[in-house]
């Protein structure tokens, strides 16, 4: 019964995660091309960017805190181990986190003059954080933590020359611009925009092999360094194989042409799959992860929260879902699938929604 | 400085700058609401103007609340695991809830801000209250959080163990009404005194203009009326709240006080500070019999003073001042609301003199040091206290190192931060003067 409840929180936490790993991608990613389609003066690809940017970063944003809030409810027996070692990562997310979305926002309020610079800061320091972010999972295999006093700390120097820290970053990297590429693309053959839809295609298909390239790169690493993680992992060889085959199938589709259409590509295809990419993958690396949330320090079940605690939760969530979901969808309505706000019709509002 | 001393400046100067930002966050959305139904009822384009000019510096203010609240989210497991741990097992509840409200808030801010001309007029007063009810719902969340700290329910620590866990009592716990409220209530006073403190510069500045010293006029009206319905609100229940913290944490009402000696007809102290050599407070104003009057609604009401309580148990003393600021703020500030009105709509005179106006432009800053004092003294004075008699703030802290340096680096960006938002709002303000956005002329003749 104990277990069963730590396996089901440990699922919800999951696809939260896998939830914020789709939406923060794109964000990130959509922050950085507006920063650099504007700088290569490729202003209609910028302003799609913003345009997909401005109403979705807050929300986005939510789901970093149920991420942390889940993790310390859910299982507070990790809170000591992961609090310690992820003291001076952490605080380094959470600046460039700061600076991201402050200057992010006062780029749409501040003069001309100074736009360009608050662009850059936040297009910045927002790839660097699924950069660093992503450094979370190997930490919690466990190679890169060692006790002092008692106290588990992080082993900087060993993390930093290990073949982990560039392929997991490098993997973070390439991912969040290959996927926040595909969904602009799509973004802007909803909007008719066929300038964008090129210049955000093409950066996807240079950026596909890389990012392929990468995820191969952390297999190796993981051989490497955590030994019981990959040996884990090809016990789910199919659903990594699985994964692969998604992955190809939607990058693929960047160059299928229906007869008729003018510019070939079905994007939203290609993010439908990617998108299905990441959950068949994520699914193989939770399962070999479980039972341990930091190998071999803590299991599910040894940080699991109060049985009654986690009834309460699981209702709060329930009828918060409920609440929401209306909410959710009307949003998605309004900046999604409104051709009148994608396509930005000149005579209804500019980019932030002033007339 | 100790690891421990650290830890807790480093985290309240996170707080003390959130809580800036946060409290304007549910209050400024209030004002809002309330001149988008004034817009809606008297089809004044003025009202529906400051709505949107009120919308676009609040824009700005969420660049900084939400990432200074993610920082503060995250810091307390960072900084405080040991306390958190028990807060996951026992009161994570009203953490977990309070995410939906930022969901609320954060899907209806960006439908009303960037979806405002596709909406109907009530769909976007729909949109604006549940911003409203998001960031407040918010507020008293977190404070729940707060007041488990001072009031622990909910649960029976058997060898340290902790044990018989109900949720639910742990969030209903004894003084989460009272505070709760408390937190609403004075965040609503502090948005519509920001607003006023705005409006009244703008008038002393635009008296040429006739049109704009109007839409000002109109602005700091408002402003007066929802800041005085809340400063009385936040008076009155704040005496609730003293009478809790009476109840329930005696030592830091008798350290607010400076009461040395348990006794009945206690006096209440006004001004000075705590002597701990003379047991007395120096250089106070006393009232006799008002602290028992207070605590206990009556003269005769014994109220426990800080002997009876072990010396390593004793708050700071230095939280009378911070007590003191708060109380006095409040009642400033309901002077001011009152004196405003009676000369407004009872003496029927139009314009306000001179130094009315300066105390209006002052009051936004004042209530906003109101909030810093009053958390301040709630989070001070329950030391040595993280769990009021159940967890030690030393207990709590993180054992890894570097908290200095961190503590250094994130106070340099909170700076830096401050700085780029003000400097963004004037630029704002100054390339988008209210002239542009006005209509030619308000709908209706001036009432005063
Ligand atoms: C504009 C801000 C403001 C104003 C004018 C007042 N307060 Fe307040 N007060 C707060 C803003 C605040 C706060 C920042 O919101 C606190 C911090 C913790 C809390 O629950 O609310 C608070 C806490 C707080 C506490 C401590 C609760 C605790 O530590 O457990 C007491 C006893 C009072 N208040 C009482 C009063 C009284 C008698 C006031 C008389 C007018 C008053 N407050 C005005
Ligand atoms: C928002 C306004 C707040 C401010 C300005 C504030 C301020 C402070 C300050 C100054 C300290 C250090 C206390 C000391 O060492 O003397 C502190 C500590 C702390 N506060 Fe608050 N606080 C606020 C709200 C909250 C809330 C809502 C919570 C509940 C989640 C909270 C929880 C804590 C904890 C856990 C500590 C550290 C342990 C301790 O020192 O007791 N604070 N806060
Ligand atoms: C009583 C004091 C507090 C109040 C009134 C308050 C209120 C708010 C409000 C209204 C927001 C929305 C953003 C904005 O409008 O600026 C916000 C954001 C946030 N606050 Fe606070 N807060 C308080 C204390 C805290 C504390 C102690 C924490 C951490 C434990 C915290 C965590 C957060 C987080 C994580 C966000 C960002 C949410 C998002 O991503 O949208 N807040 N807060």
């Amino acid at each position: 019964m104990h277990i069963a409840d730590a396996t089901l929180a440990v699922i919800i936490l999951w696809t939260f995660i896998f939830v914020y790993a789709v939406a923060a991608s794109i964000d990130f990613g959509a922050g950085f091309w507006s920063m650099l389609y504007m700088n290569r003066g490729k202003l209609g690809a910028s302003e799609m960017a913003n345009r997909y940017l401005s109403p979705s970063w807050e929300v986005t944003n939510v789901f970093i805190v149920l991420i942390v809030v889940s993790l310390y409810s859910f299982f507070p027996g990790a809170n000591d181990i992961l609090g310690s070692t992820l003291l001076l990562p952490g605080s380094v997310i959470l600046l460039l986190l700061a600076f991201r979305s402050a200057f992010l926002v006062f780029s749409h309020s501040a003069v001309e003059k100074y736009r360009r610079v608050l662009t850059v800061i936040s297009g910045m320091s927002g790839v660097m954080i699924p950069a660093l972010l992503i450094l979370v999972l190997p930490v919690t295999h466990g190679t890169f933590i060692h006790a002092v006093n008692g106290v588990k700390l992080l082993d900087f120097s060993t993390l930093f020359m290990s073949l982990s820290f560039y392929a997991f970053t490098g993997f973070a990297i390439t991912n969040t611009l290959y996927l926040s590429s595909l969904l602009l693309a799509d973004y802007a053959r909803v909007a008719g925009d066929q300038e964008a839809y090129r210049v955000y295609r093409k950066s996807a298909i240079g950026l596909g092999p890389f990012t392929l390239l990468m995820a191969v790169m952390i297999v190796v690493a993981l051989q490497n360094d955590a030994d019981w993680l990959f040996l884990r992992l090809q016990g789910n060889f199919f659903w990594l194989l699985l994964a692969v085959f998604a992955f190809l199938l939607g990058y693929l589709a960047l160059f299928y042409s229906k007869k008729g259409k003018a510019k070939p590509g079905v994007p939203r295809a290609s993010v439908v799959l990617t998108i299905v990419q990441y959950l068949l993958a994520g699914y193989a690396y939770g399962k070999a992860h479980y039972p341990y949330i930091v190998y071999p320090y803590v299991t599910v079940a040894q940080g699991f929260t109060d049985p009654n605690t986690f009834r309460a939760l699981s209702i709060s969530y329930l009828i918060g879902l409920m609440l929401l979901l209306p909410g959710f969808i009307f949003f998605w309505k309004m900046f999604m699938a409104d051709h009148r706000y994608i396509r930005a019709d000149k005579d209804s509002v500019d980019d932030r929604g002033n007339k | 400085m100790s690891h421990t001393l650290i830890a807790r400046s480093f985290f309240g100067t996170t707080m003390g700058f959130h809580i800036i930002f946060a409290t304007l966050g549910v209050g400024i959305p209030l004002m809002i609401l309330a001149a988008e139904l004034l817009y809606q009822r008297t089809g004044d384009r003025d009202y529906s103007v400051m709505a949107r000019r009120w919308t676009k510096g609040f824009a700005v203010l969420l660049g900084i609340g939400i990432p200074t609240g993610t920082i503060a989210g995250v810091q307390l497991m960072l900084l405080w695991p040991g306390f958190m741990t028990f807060v996951g097992k026992v009161i994570s509840l009203p953490f977990q809830i309070e995410l939906y409200a930022f969901f609320i808030e954060a899907l209806f801010m960006s439908i009303y801000v960037y979806a405002y001309d596709r909406l109907r007029p009530w769909q976007r007063i729909a949109s604006v209250s549940l911003v409203t009810l998001g960031a407040m719902a918010s507020a008293v969340l977190i404070t729940n959080v707060h007041t488990f700290e001072d009031t622990p329910a909910g649960f029976k620590l058997v060898d340290g163990r902790i044990m018989d866990v109900h949720p639910w009592q742990a969030f209903m716990n004894p003084s989460f009404v009272d505070q709760a409220v408390h937190v609403a209530v004075s965040a609503f006073m502090t948005g519509a005194f920001f607003i006023a403190t705005i409006a009244a510069y703008k008038m002393l500045k635009q008296r040429d203009y006739i049109r704009i010293y109007t839409f000002h006029r109109k602005a700091l009206m408002l402003s007066l009326a929802v800041g005085g319905i809340f400063s009385v609100l936040t008076a009155l229940n704040g005496h609730e709240t003293a009478q809790g913290v009476a109840q329930w944490n005696p030592e830091k009402l008798a350290a607010a006080e400076g009461l040395f000696e348990t006794r009945t007809h206690a006096p209440l102290a006004i001004g000075g500070y705590v002597s701990e050599k003379d047991q007395d407070v120096k250089y106070a104003l006393k009232i006799p019999g008002m602290l028992s009057f207070l605590a206990g609604n009556r003269f005769d009401a014994r109220v426990k003073g800080l002997n009876d309580f072990p010396r390593d148990e004793w708050p700071p003393l230095f939280i009378h001042v911070l007590f003191n600021g708060m109380v006095g703020i409040g009642f400033l500030l309901l002077a001011l609301s009152v004196i405003g009105f009676i000369w407004n709509k009872i003496l029927r005179r139009p314009a306000f003199p001179k130094i009315m106006m300066w105390g209006f432009v002052a009051s936004g800053p004042l209530a906003i040091l109101g909030i810093e004092f009053g958390w301040i003294f709630a989070c001070t004075g329950r030391q040595p206290w993280v769990i009021y008699r159940v967890m030690r703030t030393e207990e709590a802290v993180t054992g890894a190192g570097h908290l200095a340096g961190l503590f250094t680096l994130f106070l340099a960006v909170y700076i830096v931060l401050l700085i780029a938002a003000l400097l963004v709002l004037y630029f704002l303000f100054r390339r988008h003067p209210v002239a542009n956005d006005l209509p030619p002329s308000s709908g209706k003749p001036e009432s005063l």
